[in-house]
């Protein structure tokens, strides 16, 4: 797929993006600014946290399991010789060698397809996508073989692979490379679907998607990569794992549950601060890290105390993870419930290249406040 | 993929359509039989095979590579001895300076786009040859699909200076509406479709643009021979896309050009480490395609290729033909890339200095009298000065009319979007005081339905 959306075009984007969405508006992040491409790793307080960016995390995260277990493998374009198009994988190359982390032909069927004969094989690969847009050239291999050969081999092939990469919008890109595919991953028996939201969620899943023994489709965010946020010392060992299936009260609320997920809890975080400080209100955030398994009964038992419940999500609307967590809602919580759940989530339209639309085709932290304040009828 | 039909499983009548009467397409393999004692194998997927006694394994490397045609040598001098230049003194300029008007260009937006004036550029230095020359061969109603460094073809086909700075600068005059990253230019007066960014899906996309010409003229004999045009580079041939477009052009018989622009790298990923065979042109044989490799910063010899690959692509019926043009990325893979970061500077100057395409068709100029430092002095000036001028003029245009957010998602407006176009409207009535219409062309009215 066009090999031309670079990092570097993102990283002029996100200077552009960093002046209209202030990283600073954010009190839940500690190191507010934003500088993409440098490792930003602190020395350590009483306590043992550090700031890491959730570049850093994942690339500690590869690094460790390429460590503690020969079976891994890195594979994908641009991934040794320049550390990765967004340098998550920087410093591999030189540290494991060129067996271990392996530049590809631009071919994403060819080289999904290659990484999943070699899980196949009993090997436990870890395939980079350089955007997961470029990856629907290959998903015929991810949902057609990695997530169904198990089954249809009558048990006997597992396939230990996680396909990781950048997922959802970045900033200037056009509509061809700010897709979100959440929901179509979610969607599929036999995948394991994540997506990260701080530095401790990107280690923690990503460590998890190697060691599980089933594919594991990790969604990463872009405009992500360069945030720092405090990482516990428990988090820093080289044995933390986050399970599938169990997603994180980030903000705990009596009077609204929002269910959240990647860049999303974020801003979701600042809504909820808002509305404390404007209204009074207590908002309960739930990054979901895990889309398939999904926890709903932690958002039922939130729903339980707060009667209230709203999705946020920058995909399409139609048939997405806000429509599913809806669905589930009325399923299991209805009588719960005082008023209508509602979603927040990427706006119906091919994402406009004008800077001005594409703000305006996802949620920010402004679009999540009203309409939680309409929710809750403030 | 695997598809099990049903009906694939019965046996089917053999259909028999215009296409398969007129062109040597004729499907006799059910009827053929090994004979006794022949000495060529006669299976229905190898029909010329000779019998062999000796179990041997074929090796690449025991063939020669393909040779790389040349016309003129690195110092303008001519070494094909059958070469007539077929171009008049002043369309020789004209794509002279169409290649220079490219490679001046691309300077200056580079460095808006480095000024923050451009969200993102892509230049083509060192591929100009590859762009005009194929473009020369070709007529106005042959059909273009481009993959994005080939700015050449566009402004040969006589795309203007202020087409170019419309599209980057997303304004009111950009055909694309303002919704694509720049260098994603398109004309429709042009025949050339809009440049999509996902990679090499132009290609099995141009074998079946050519399928519609060949079946168009088939239906319509009045209608001019017309082919297709698909340009690529030798990094996107790695994608699956290329292979099932060479495959399905061969088999459909279908008059494209395949263009492939060998540049030497995919961003930073070398052609060595891109394939391992002789390049991309080995891959037309394998498909059973006619294929040349030429010396991409040679003007003459691509022309002189492509002019033949139209001719043969228009015979038969039609079929497809492969063109491998070796090139140097001089530049950079885009503004978002640093190409210093994985190939010396030395290299690139190297390239610079010693073969670069516009510099020998200007010493074949030279020595046929017919340029000198002067003229180019004045040519450079002026184009920079035209360059500049549309700059200036693009930047200052207004924006797309608003209502062009609503549009063209689909082919009509949905019952849906007719009423948020409605909103907006009467939202805008309600808070005149809060927006500005003044950039966009139009302003409020162009809600109007």
């Amino acid at each position: 797929m066009s090999r031309y959306l670079r990092p570097a075009a993102r990283l002029a984007a996100t200077a552009r993006t960093s002046a209209l969405r202030p990283a600073t508006a954010s009190p839940f992040l500690s190191r507010a600014a934003v500088i993409p491409g440098v490792q930003r790793r602190t020395y350590a307080d009483a306590s043992g946290v550090k700031e890491y960016t959730v570049r850093d995390a994942l690339n500690e995260a590869l690094a460790e399991e390429l460590e503690q277990n020969d079976k891994v493998f890195i594979l994908g374009e641009e991934v040794a010789q320049y550390n990765g198009a967004y340098k998550v994988t920087k410093n591999l190359l030189d540290r494991f060698g060129e067996k271990r982390v392996i530049d590809t032909p631009i071919t994403e069927s060819g080289f999904a397809g290659l990484a999943i004969g070699a899980a196949l094989s009993g090997l436990h690969p870890v395939c980079e996508f350089m955007t997961w847009n470029f990856a629907m050239q290959a998903i015929d291999q991810i949902v057609n073989s990695a997530a169904k050969t198990l089954y249809m081999s009558g048990g006997i092939q597992p396939c230990n692979i996680t396909f990781r990469g950048p997922n959802g919008f970045a900033a200037g890109v056009g509509a061809q490379h700010s897709q979100d595919f959440s929901a179509w991953y979610g969607s599929i028996p036999g995948l394991k679907v994540v997506s990260p939201w701080s530095a401790e969620d990107a280690k923690g899943l990503l460590k998890a998607a190697i060691r599980d023994p089933n594919p594991v489709v990790v969604l990463e965010n872009e405009l992500m990569y360069g945030q720092s946020f405090p990482m516990s010392a428990e988090a820093q060992k080289d044995d933390f794992v986050i399970p599938f299936g169990k997603a994180k009260i980030e903000r705990s609320g009596k009077d609204l549950t929002l269910v959240t997920l990647s860049r999303c809890v974020g801003q979701s975080l600042v809504a909820a601060e808002n509305l404390k400080k404007k209204y009074g209100v207590d908002v309960e955030v739930i990054n979901l890290r895990s889309i398939k398994p999904l926890d709903i009964e932690t958002i039922i038992k939130s729903l339980k105390k707060t009667h209230r419940l709203m999705a946020v999500e920058s995909g399409f609307p139609a048939f997405g993870v806000s429509a599913e967590i809806l669905a589930l809602t009325m399923e299991y919580g209805f009588d719960y419930l005082d008023a209508p759940a509602a979603r927040v989530t990427g706006a119906d339209v091919p994402t406009p290249y004008a800077q001005g639309l594409e703000e305006m085709s996802f949620p920010t932290e402004g679009t999540i406040e009203q309409q939680a304040v309409k929710l809750l009828r403030l | 993929m695997k598809r099990i039909r049903p009906s694939s499983l019965l046996r089917r009548p053999v259909r028999v359509s215009p296409t398969t009467l007129q062109h040597v397409h004729r499907r006799t393999a059910a009827s053929l039989s090994q004979r006794p004692d022949s000495t060529h194998l006669k299976f229905p997927g190898a029909l010329t095979s000779p019998f062999s006694n000796t179990m041997k394994y074929e090796v690449p490397s025991n063939y020669p590579a393909l040779p790389t045609y040349r016309a003129i040598d690195q110092h303008g001098v001519v070494v094909d001895p059958n070469f007539e230049p077929d171009m008049t003194e002043e369309d020789v300029i004209k794509h002279y300076k169409d290649m220079l008007t490219v490679s001046i260009m691309d300077l200056i937006m580079f460095d808006a786009q480095r000024q923050g004036r451009l969200s993102f550029y892509m230049v083509s230095a060192g591929e100009e040859a590859v762009s005009v020359a194929t473009a020369s061969a070709l007529t106005k109603d042959d059909v273009v699909f481009c993959q994005y460094r080939e700015q050449g073809v566009f402004k040969q086909r006589g795309f203007e200076l202020s087409d170019f700075m419309n599209q980057l600068f997303a304004n009111v005059k950009d055909p694309g509406k303002g919704r694509n990253m720049p260098v994603h230019y398109g004309s429709r007066e042009l025949n050339i479709h809009t440049i999509s960014s996902p990679l090499a899906t132009q290609l099995p996309q141009a074998s079946g643009a050519a399928y519609a010409l060949k079946i168009q003229r088939m239906q319509n004999p009045e209608m001019p021979p017309r082919v297709v045009a698909a340009y690529f580079g030798e990094g996107a041939a790695s994608e699956g896309d290329f292979h099932a477009a060479l495959n399905i052009a061969a088999t459909r018989s279908c008059p494209v050009i395949f263009i492939c622009r060998n540049n030497g790298y995919a961003i930073s990923t070398p052609s060595l480490e891109q394939y391992r065979g002789d390049g991309i042109a080995s891959r037309g044989l394998g498909y059973g395609i006619e294929t040349i490799r030429v010396d991409g910063n040679d003007f003459w010899a691509v022309r002189e290729a492509t002019k033949k690959a139209r001719e043969l692509a228009l015979q038969d019926g039609g079929k497809p033909v492969l063109i491998e043009a070796m090139t140097y990325r001089v530049s950079h893979h885009s503004t978002s890339d640093d190409s210093f970061a994985y190939r010396a500077r030395v290299e690139v100057e190297d390239w610079k200095r010693r073969d670069n395409p516009i510099a020998r068709l200007r010493k074949w100029m030279e020595s046929k009298g017919i340029w000198d430092e002067q003229k180019e002095k004045e040519a450079r000036d002026s184009i920079r000065r035209d360059v500049l001028k549309a700059f200036a003029e693009a930047e200052k245009l207004k924006k797309p009319a608003i209502k062009n957010m609503f549009e063209d998602v689909y082919e009509e407006l949905t019952p849906d979007l007719k009423a948020q176009m409605r909103e907006l409207s009467e939202h805008l009535d309600r808070y005149p005081e809060e927006y500005d219409f003044g950039e966009f062309e139009g302003g409020k009215a162009s809600l109007e339905q």
